[in-house]
């Protein structure tokens, strides 16, 4: 797997077209992503967050606008298998054990790979995952955590330039969430790729990423980008810290401005 | 422990069941042509032995062709249903209405159409087993978590990939609930083929021996054909157990996690 790319998207729209007329899910949007950055999106519900993924893993086309790989447009067609997927639910097939999930982006996106080479990598990434023991389990079998961090493993073990998060922590409880998020840095770490993190929460955009991209919703816009200049590794500590507390006070602002207003009055 | 005191109670039901039917054929003097009484039928099935396995031999083959017939032909159409619009549009409503006619209605026409033998018995068995085949397995297929279906399109899967890797193995609860009910149907529909149009198999033995009132060797066959289609279901159960992983089979409601 080579390395990651720049990500350069430019102008991306996309509308939809409904009974009651074209809806645009996403306008004119653009932003860079330096390679093996660390992304997160954050923006009111129906501010074309998911859209935006999806133009990214090649499942839409936009309407107009473009996606760039180091200064090259790149067509839909070469955005699939090379993007891993990790949505809020896990979305495992629940006929594979553990590690069968893990290899199934695998089996599809790297063919030339033997099944044995598979296996070792799937296992590679459970152990790491802490999910050594359970890679005969079925998702029944596991915990909601548990199925998450299969599901992160599934997106990661085919080595893909650039993985796409999408709020993949929003149905855990407090705890686990803040587990995963550790864990998550992680195992980024052992890798190359980009990561692209939608999420509703602030504070987790704020730990977890380099730029957060604020947008708003109909039509899905992007209101600002953020530097987030804390080093890594991040610790827990960084929650507590000042200039963290005032970045996320200053996202809030920008999610809700009315209410903002409201308040200063 | 409860559980194997159930398994045992359950047992035991039929045990009462036919024990009752015993004392009351003996308590209330029923002659044997209306009702012969357990013991009797089971002698009467030692007796006829040859007979009865030698009959069951066409019943066994019509049930079985009629059966795959339905299946093959079930499953292809609801891939068409499943993956075509046009096909879909065009067949459901037709499908729907034909699954509420009572099709064992057309036996004797069959007779009419395909003569007299093997091949009026497979057609009747065939029709009534393919609607399940096909609704479920429609169903089946188009149930499929379209974000599971995305999220093989981010990873460039082809087409076959997606039906051999999720589509399939998804619509598989699906398609063995409906191969459970097509099976017991294929049977009703054989045995119906025989009443009406064959000079052999289980289906004709009771009907023969209802016209010379040999009322015994009718139960006979009737309990002949019961264990027949009891193993054939079974048959089935136990691919279905083979086939569908622990995953599946606990939670035959579909929940992706």
């Amino acid at each position: 797997m080579g390395k990651a790319p720049r990500i350069t998207i430019e102008d991306l729209s996309l509308a939809f077209r409904t009974g009651t007329g074209p809806f645009v899910a996403l306008d004119r949007v653009s932003f860079d992503i330096a390679p093996g950055s660390f992304v997160s999106v954050v923006g009111p519900s129906g501010c074309g967050k998911s859209t935006l993924l999806k133009l990214l893993s090649g499942v839409y086309s936009p309407t107009s606008g473009r996606i760039l790989f180091d200064g090259k447009p790149v067509e839909k067609e070469r955005l699939q298998g090379q993007v891993g997927y990790v949505f809020q639910r896990a979305l495992l097939l629940p006929w594979r054990t553990a590690l069968q999930n893990v290899m199934l982006t695998m089996e599809v996106a790297r063919r030339s790979m033997t099944r044995a080479q598979r296996e070792a990598e799937a296992l590679k990434w459970l152990e790491i995952a802490g999910l050594k023991g359970f890679e005969h389990r079925f998702p029944h079998e596991l915990s909601g955590g548990m199925q998450q961090r299969v599901s992160i493993c599934r997106a990661l073990a085919f080595r893909p330039q650039i993985l796409l998060m999408d709020e993949p922590f929003g149905a855990l409880d407090e705890i686990t969430r803040e587990t995963l998020q550790n864990e998550l840095l992680q195992l980024w770490q052992q890798t190359e790729t980009t990561v692209v993190f939608i999420t509703h929460s602030i504070p987790e955009a704020v730990i977890l990423s380099e730029q957060i991209v604020v947008m708003s919703a109909r039509p899905g816009r992007v209101v600002e980008r953020i530097n987030v200049p804390f080093p890594r590794p991040r610790v827990d500590s960084v929650r507590e810290h000042p200039d963290f507390v005032e970045m996320a006070g200053h996202i809030r602002s920008l999610l809700h401005p009315r209410a903002h207003a409201i308040a200063a009055e | 422990m409860y559980r194997l005191s159930v398994t045992l109670g359950q047992f035991l039901v039929f045990v009462v069941f036919f024990a009752i039917w015993e004392l009351l054929v003996d308590l209330l003097h029923i002659r044997p042509v209306i009702l012969p009484a357990p013991t009797a039928i089971a002698e009467k099935i030692w007796e006829n032995r040859a007979l009865l396995l030698k009959e069951s031999w066409p019943t066994f083959a019509a049930i079985s062709l009629g059966f795959i017939a339905a299946v093959v032909s079930g499953f292809l159409l609801a891939v068409g249903i499943a993956y075509s619009r046009i096909v879909r549009d065009l067949t459901y409503p037709f499908l729907i209405a034909a699954q509420i006619l009572p099709k064992i209605a057309f036996a004797p026409l069959f007779l009419i159409w395909f003569g007299f033998g093997l091949t009026p018995k497979i057609v009747i068995a065939a029709l009534i087993a393919f609607f399940p085949i096909v609704i479920n397995t429609a169903k089946g297929l188009t149930s499929v978590d379209k974000e599971l279906l995305q999220y093989m399109d981010s990873l460039g899967s082809s087409g076959w990939e997606k039906f051999t890797k999720i589509s399939l193995p998804w619509a598989l609860p699906y398609i063995f609930a409906a191969l459970k009910i097509s099976i017991t149907l294929a049977i009703v529909g054989a045995v119906v083929g025989e009443f009406v149009a064959a000079g052999e198999g289980l289906g004709y033995v009771i009907n023969s021996s209802n016209i010379t009132l040999n009322t015994e060797l009718m139960f006979a066959a009737i309990v002949t054909m019961s264990v027949l289609g009891i193993l054939m279901y079974l048959a089935i159960v136990l691919l279905e157990r083979y086939m569908l992983p622990q995953g599946q089979l606990e939670d035959s409601g579909h929940s992706t996690m």
